[in-house]
């Protein structure tokens, strides 16, 4: 039986991961994924989780210790933030590469400098060609299911890939709601202990992260690119099946709020969609016809399900917590990629907010549609919510 | 006794006969090393006394173990896998008794 | 204690073999010599380097045990991962070894190789010092030797090739209170083998920093690899010691330091040297063995 509690994202996160039961855990410290690592440790302590929880001294060894664990058959689940992603970058390409099916939360937090220890996407966004499995969560109960659906998913025979999930740092990490925990029963038969065929075995030796020359390098890298596309059906399916099991669905890779008629429509990233579509409910209530898409995964980038969104909007905004510097946000880049492959000529805003822990008010996302609906494309590219005025030249 | 071993050169003509994991067969050769030589140990086997200190010291472990029956009597010799040696020399100079020598040239 | 290893009774399985090291290479007789002590049950770890870009090249896997690549910097990291993972699939009888070099250990690799010994996992750490970074092209490390040239510390007429001291490795391991580290050099190679066996049979972390010639990086001939590598240990620029139970034990003194300036002036990489350069060397070498010689025997 399930049960419901009021704990924040990070602790529902936890949750996640202790019915998920990995047997290695190795982490390192860093506001604002303490709280993950610190509930974590105290289930290691309790008895409520039986794992390996590993006291590394850095994040780069946290991702290596996940990878050697990883290697041996193990389930391993690791956590981290802004820095400390950037820390262990170069071993996320190891991981991918080698295709250890990793699970990793990340709670999303501005990169410095200028310091900040708030969020913003700059920190997971830098790494959506590390070739993992990147997803967004809304909500603490959301981070609670998908921490179960990671493990799926990354295990899939025809995945096999590590999971991001990314988590508002402060605004979702440190945020109770009330979350509905399944009983380890409940989710007995939907996460099963990983098994694979994939590791170093004493009955069968194997060489494991090694070097392919020029004559076979780039089919290798086709290979992880072709399982990389296929977690866009398979999170689908996962999604469907947790389903029928909790009553909760997030609608796989994409989730649309009132876009089939939509005229305008705003593309969120994390935990702002539902302030988004609440303004969407206002802004119907006065007769635009509004919507929000919700990008749940970003890498793979489920061009086909944005697009199947898009189809008869008169322009579309992408509000995003980023910026690539001397150009646009990077999920600006990515959308307007689908559109262009789809061929659709919309117009499309890039709408960049939230930057080191700056809230997005409903005035902000207001604005972003009054762009859109006033055609403002001498200014598609532009930051909203600044507090004083842009005379820098 | 465990060691890695020739084998035929994969044939890889579609992307799924390519491992479609993280691994691959460990201990697998494909290429020899005896071109990079330009120097080849001879074993006299009369002088050999099986100290073996050439066994040990040979970085390529190319060196074998040969316990063979001579009059009766078991003894211990030594011979050179010449799919891997690559001439180093170290084992002449390891050999205290000069049953090892250095030719001046690869075959 | 049991039966020491030596040349008879040494395993005779070759687990590395085949592989691309440059001919006379030290650091793959390490490597070799450690395998065929610890046996198949071995999971080898290799950081990006000389001994993993020799190996693991597609299709071609010159270990036959199983082994996995690490990041420069992660050996000991994927070391303590194997552990706890060989730990939680229920595995029993094994080793978690991993080599790496003298950059790979005592600069970039140093801070995970501290993490380790703090946890105390039980695995075994072997570095394989040539003295440069000899993969990327014989660049300075931390375990470069004073006056020795480098392609970043070249030889010229302002500068003598590199002007600091190896780093002290082995007391910088030895202070984390591990509870076994050694040094070694291929030169001896029984000793090794069996400090390679000791380190087997201690429970927690243990370290081995073996000596390991590049003919290559040190300008001698190919077939010289052994002869220098005891020759460095004869003239007391390199000793033989170990430490557990938080004592230090000096294994071999050698009977008179000699022939220092044999040494340095048979490799390329020391050709620039004076004979006043020497003489520093010389009473650097006295000054470390009157700390040492501290150590019990």
């Amino acid at each position: 039986m399930s049960e419901i509690r009021f704990i924040s994202g990070d602790e529902a996160f936890a949750q996640g991961v202790r019915l998920a039961k990995p047997q290695v855990i190795s982490a390192y410290p860093i506001t604002p994924q303490t709280i993950v690592v610190e509930r974590l440790a105290d289930m290691v302590e309790d008895g409520s989780l039986n794992s390996e929880f590993v006291h590394v001294e850095s994040e780069h060894s946290a991702m290596m210790t996940a990878m050697g664990a990883s290697a041996m058959g193990a389930r391993v689940f690791t956590a981290t933030s802004s820095q400390g992603l950037l820390y262990m970058a170069e071993c996320l390409t190891y991981v991918s590469g080698g295709r250890f099916p990793i699970v990793m939360m990340n709670a999303n937090r501005a990169t410095a400098l200028p310091w900040s220890i708030y969020g913003d996407h700059r920190d997971s966004l830098s790494q959506l060609d590390s070739g993992w499995i990147q997803i967004y969560v809304e909500d603490a109960q959301e981070s609670l299911d998908m921490a179960l659906e990671a493990y799926r998913l990354a295990e899939s025979e025809n995945v096999r890939l590590p999971v991001m999930i990314n988590l508002d740092g402060f605004i979702l990490t440190h945020t109770y709601e009330a979350v509905e925990i399944p009983s380890e029963e409940d989710v007995r038969d939907f996460l099963k202990p990983r098994e694979t065929w994939d590791k170093l075995d004493f009955d069968n030796p194997v060489s494991m992260a090694f070097t392919v020359g020029p004559e076979l390098n780039e089919e290798f890298n086709l290979l992880h690119h072709k399982a990389a596309l296929a977690a866009i059906d398979e999170l689908d399916r996962i999604d469907k099946e947790y389903a029928e099991l909790t009553g909760r669905s997030y609608g796989g890779s994409v989730n649309g709020y009132l876009t089939e008629d939509a005229d305008y429509i705003l593309i969120t990233l994390g935990s702002i969609s539902g302030l988004v579509r609440d303004t969407v409910d206002e802004l119907r209530a006065e007769g635009i016809k509004a919507g929000v898409v919700k990008i749940r995964m970003i890498r793979p980038f489920p061009t086909d399900e944005l697009l199947k969104h898009l189809e008869n909007v008169i322009a579309v905004g992408t509000l995003e917590r980023d910026i690539s510097f001397g150009y646009e946000g990077t999920v600006y880049t990515n959308v307007n990629s689908a559109l262009h492959k789809g061929r659709n000529f919309a117009d499309s805003y890039d709408f960049i907010g939230g930057i080191g822990g700056r809230d997005i008010s409903k005035e902000i996302i207001r604005e972003c549609f009054e762009a859109m609906i006033n055609k403002e494309t001498d200014r598609l590219v532009r930051f909203v919510g600044l507090e004083v005025e842009d005379d820098v030249r | 006794m465990i060691k890695p071993s020739l084998e035929p050169r994969p044939v890889i003509r579609k992307l799924s006969e390519i491992p479609q994991g993280g691994s691959s067969k460990a201990g697998f050769l494909v290429d020899k090393n005896s071109g990079w030589r330009n120097r080849t140990p001879r074993v006299d086997v009369d002088k050999c006394v099986g100290c073996l200190q050439c066994y040990m010291y040979c970085p390529d472990g190319v060196i074998r173990k040969n316990v063979i029956e001579i009059d009766g009597k078991t003894v211990t010799k030594v011979d050179i896998d010449y799919d891997f040696c690559k001439g180093c020399g170290i084992c002449e100079k390891m050999c205290q008794i000069g049953a090892i020598s250095m030719e001046e040239k690869s075959e | 204690m049991s039966d020491r290893i030596n040349a008879r009774n040494i395993s005779d399985s070759e687990f590395f073999y085949g592989h691309k090291a440059c001919a006379g290479c030290g650091g793959s007789l390490a490597v070799r010599i450690a395998l065929k002590v610890l046996g198949e049950r071995t999971l080898l770890v290799e950081p990006a380097g000389c001994m993993s870009a020799v190996s693991f090249n597609y299709p071609q896997m010159s270990f036959a045990n199983n082994a996995i690549i690490s990041a420069f910097a992660g050996t000991a990291a994927v070391m303590t991962g194997l552990k706890v993972g060989a730990e939680a699939m229920g595995l029993k009888d094994y080793h978690v070894l991993g080599i790496a070099g003298d950059g790979g250990t005592a600069d970039i690799g140093i801070q995970a190789l501290s993490g380790l010994i703090d946890r105390n996992d039980d695995a075994i750490y072997i570095c394989y010092d040539n003295e440069a970074y000899m993969n990327t092209g014989i660049q300075k490390s931390g375990l470069t030797p004073f006056g020795a040239t480098t392609t970043t510390t070249p030889a010229g007429s302002r500068v003598k090739g590199n002007l600091r001291p190896k780093k002290n490795l082995f007391e910088i391991v030895a202070a984390h209170g591990i509870p076994y580290a050694a040094t070694a050099s291929v030169g001896y190679i029984e000793d090794f083998a069996n400090k390679v066996k000791r380190a087997s049979e201690v429970k927690g972390t243990s370290f081995i920093h073996v000596l390991a010639p590049c003919p290559t990086g040190w300008g001698v001939d190919t077939s010289e690899t052994v002869d220098i590598a005891r020759e460095i240990v004869d003239t007391g620029l390199w000793y033989l010691a170990e430490y557990y139970d938080g004592e230090f034990h000096l294994n071999m003194k050698p009977k008179a330091l000699e022939g220092v300036s044999h040494y340095i002036k048979r490799q390329k990489r020391f050709k620039h040297l004076s004979d006043e350069d020497i003489n520093t060397i010389i009473r650097e070498r006295d000054k470390t063995w009157e700390r040492i010689a501290k150590f019990g025997n």
